[in-house]
């Protein structure tokens, strides 16, 4: 079977001006041309892309932040035009760089249901023919009367992405729209993606999941400063992709750091060493205000929010804790820790609970990935033994 | 937007086998301008339902004050000016013809102002998804024109009252009210690409408007400014709204009316204010054209 080519991207470049200051006044406009100022600095986004995408195909795109990747998308989906190069689209393309476009507060949910698919190409008796089965998969039967600044955002996503995916366009393109909704629509979400890749629809996907790469897409692309990193199949990508951003091989990686936090009453300075079979906290604390008898609890979360670790200094030192001075506090754990992203949450409160100094959340957060392991393995791995005894009766 | 690959494709495909490929190019590009067209009249449909149905939200009145809003306007004007300053005196029907006016005039102070913000108002709508972006503009002048055949129904009704003799001429009013609704989506489109690059526009043009206002024969007669020159009263009336709102209440209300036709003396001269509109017409449209691919990056 010969593939025919759904979209080709070809010497693709584009830049941004962005304005030094604020210049969309005459004024500033005038001031910036009679001093020879430009008004603007040039961002170049997009470098010289090129790769195709063939008909059938689950495509992913990659990157982080700031990489370009949505700048991409927009100019597939030609709300921007390229400064060089060219695009071309083979059948209609639907894109969905946001859930809900045009979603208005005031207007019902039904009214919404008909304004969006219209955004989406559709005509009123388009959508009056599916209007059912978008309620059915929304889960929003008595809702869709009610106006939409009543939904709950859980409500405006579910059916925003109801609306989506009941478009029939020849080329689908998503963007971040996997990490929206509680768990079990989430999973409806995924059983889609997954009829989608049966029924060999092309789909362009923008995440920073490299599951979902994993699990959908037959070809991936990954971007960086606006250049094409590595075009190839998914498992090098998402490899390359650990390996770059998450410290892939280490044991443990560290993802964001908030080094110097502070409120009114306390500094609090934390560092993560990370070795093979050990995680090692230090953190250093200053006290603003004076303390009575202070408390330290320091905690760690996976993200989902599962309290997974913590440690409390009220049980474990017995003497009365300075934090007037310079306090440090090492916290050294073994590295039993299953592959996932974990957060580290610290809390400073008077011992009998009469005052909170300060509850910090997210101080650090690290992602655990276990070379060698399959990346689903989310499960804790403690020292066992067991033993089975087979007893005849 | 213009598809090269495909044109690669009809040009290296020409060679060998010319009839069959022109057939099939010339097939896909009209299969796609039809569509393109019939997306963007779903979209304006869409847009303009949804304008409707959320300006009047939440009054008590709701619609009617697309109504009433003139009418007050109309009845403190006809106070001040008519009955106290007596301007219009011994003009036949002039309160019918005050109230046409400031109709024109509220339908083209409408599109102009909302068409100016439409682009900028929908710039995150604009931002996620790529549609024509005239559409907007045109949604923004369309709620205006039908709150203008709303009002003109009430003028009318207005005039039957007052005693109003309609004359055949009223079948010529449609084409004074089509020259109006381009002028006014001309104005639109230019102040709309304006606006994207200078949001000072929104005031200056706020003053423009005011002075328009005032240097256009609404609330007062043109015999007003004759008897004082008549050289200013001839210019005066060479501006399009003069032109548009004098020549339907020619048509619709009193056939002593001055218009250019009869009132400027010269055919050519008379032409200014149409050949005017065309021009604004076909400069705003291609300037808005022009600069509407690059709406999404400066919005």
């Amino acid at each position: 079977m010969v593939q025919k080519i759904a979209l080709e991207i070809k010497n693709v470049s584009k830049s941004f001006k962005l304005p030094t200051e604020k210049s969309n006044g005459i004024k500033n406009s005038f001031i910036n041309w009679m001093k020879g100022r430009r008004g603007f600095k040039m961002q170049h986004v997009l470098h010289d892309v090129s790769f195709t995408v063939d008909e059938g195909d689950f495509f992913g795109i990659v990157g982080r932040n700031g990489s370009g990747k949505s700048t991409l998308l927009k100019l597939i989906s030609s709300i921007y035009v390229p400064d060089n190069g060219k695009i071309s689209v083979n059948g209609s393309l639907v894109p969905f760089i946001e859930l809900g476009v045009g979603f208005n507060p005031e207007l019902t949910g039904r009214e919404n249901v008909y304004l969006n698919s219209a955004m989406l190409g559709f005509s009123n008796d388009e959508t009056d023919e599916m209007y059912d089965d978008i309620v059915n998969f929304a889960e929003l039967h008595e809702f869709m009367d009610q106006k939409l600044k009543n939904y709950s955002s859980g409500m405006q996503v579910r059916l925003a992405f109801s609306v989506a995916i009941k478009a029939q366009g020849d080329i689908l393109v998503l963007d971040e729209v996997l990490a929206v909704g509680d768990e079990a629509f989430q999973r409806k979400c995924y059983a889609y993606f997954a009829e989608l890749k049966r029924h060999k629809k092309t789909v362009i996907l923008v995440t920073h999941s490299m599951d979902a790469v994993q699990q959908f897409c037959n070809k991936a692309l990954m971007i960086e400063k606006g250049e094409i990193v590595k075009l190839g199949n998914t498992a090098e990508i998402a490899q390359l992709y650990r390996e770059l951003f998450m410290g892939g091989s280490q044991k443990a990686m560290i993802k964001t750091e908030r080094n110097g936090i502070s409120n009114r009453n306390i500094d609090i300075n934390t560092k993560l060493r990370k070795t093979d079979d050990k995680l090692t906290f230090d953190v250093r604390m200053r006290s603003k205000v004076k303390t009575g008898n202070p408390e330290i609890t320091f905690v760690i979360r996976r993200d989902n929010g599962e309290l997974v670790y913590r440690w409390t200094s009220g049980e474990k030192i017995a003497h009365k804790l300075n934090l007037n001075t310079i306090c440090n506090l090492r916290i050294g754990i073994e590295n039993i820790f299953p592959n996932g992203i974990f957060d580290v949450q610290i809390a400073i409160r008077e011992k009998d609970r009469t005052k909170d100094y300060a509850i910090f959340d997210n101080i650090i957060s690290f992602e655990i990935i276990n070379k060698g392991s399959h990346p689903n393995d989310i499960y804790w791995k403690p020292k066992e033994e067991y033993r089975i005894d087979e007893i005849a009766q | 937007m213009q598809n090269p690959s495909i044109r690669d494709q009809w040009f290296a495909v020409k060679i060998f086998h010319p009839k069959r490929h022109i057939l099939c190019y010339n097939h896909t590009s009209m299969k796609k301008t039809a569509g393109k067209y019939r997306y963007s009249l779903i979209l304006l449909r869409e847009l303009v339902k949804t304008d409707f149905k959320l300006r009047y939200q939440g009054s008590v009145l709701g619609m009617l004050w697309s109504v009433l809003k003139p009418v007050m306007l109309f009845a403190v004007m006809y106070i001040v000016f008519v009955r106290f300053l007596r301007f219009g005196a011994g003009i036949p029907h002039f309160a019918v013809s005050l109230l046409l006016a400031l109709t024109l005039w509220s339908f083209f102070a409408e599109s102009a102002s909302q068409g100016m913000r439409a682009i900028v108002d929908r710039g995150s709508l604009l931002r996620k998804i790529n549609f024509p972006k005239y559409i907007v503009v045109v949604s923004a002048t369309v709620s205006a024109l039908i709150n203008l055949s709303i009002n003109l129904v009430v003028v009318l009704i207005f005039a039957i009252i007052n005693g109003v003799d309609f004359s055949w001429y009223i079948l010529l009013a449609p084409m004074v009210i089509l020259q109006l609704y381009i002028f006014s989506l001309a104005v639109a489109f230019l102040l709309a690409t304006l606006y994207v690059k200078w949001r000072d526009i929104g005031h200056i043009w706020e003053v423009i408007l005011q002075t328009g206002f005032y240097a256009t024969p609404i609330i007062y007669p043109l015999t007003l400014v004759a008897a004082q020159s008549v050289l200013a009263s001839k210019i005066l009336l060479l501006n399009p709204m003069a032109q548009m709102i004098q020549d339907l209440r020619y048509l619709l209300i009193y056939d002593g009316t001055e218009t250019v036709w009869n009132y400027i003396g010269n055919f050519w001269v008379a032409l200014i204010p149409i050949l005017f509109t065309i021009m604004l017409a076909i400069l705003a449209g291609l300037y808005f054209y022009k600069s509407s691919r690059r709406f999404t990056e400066e919005i």
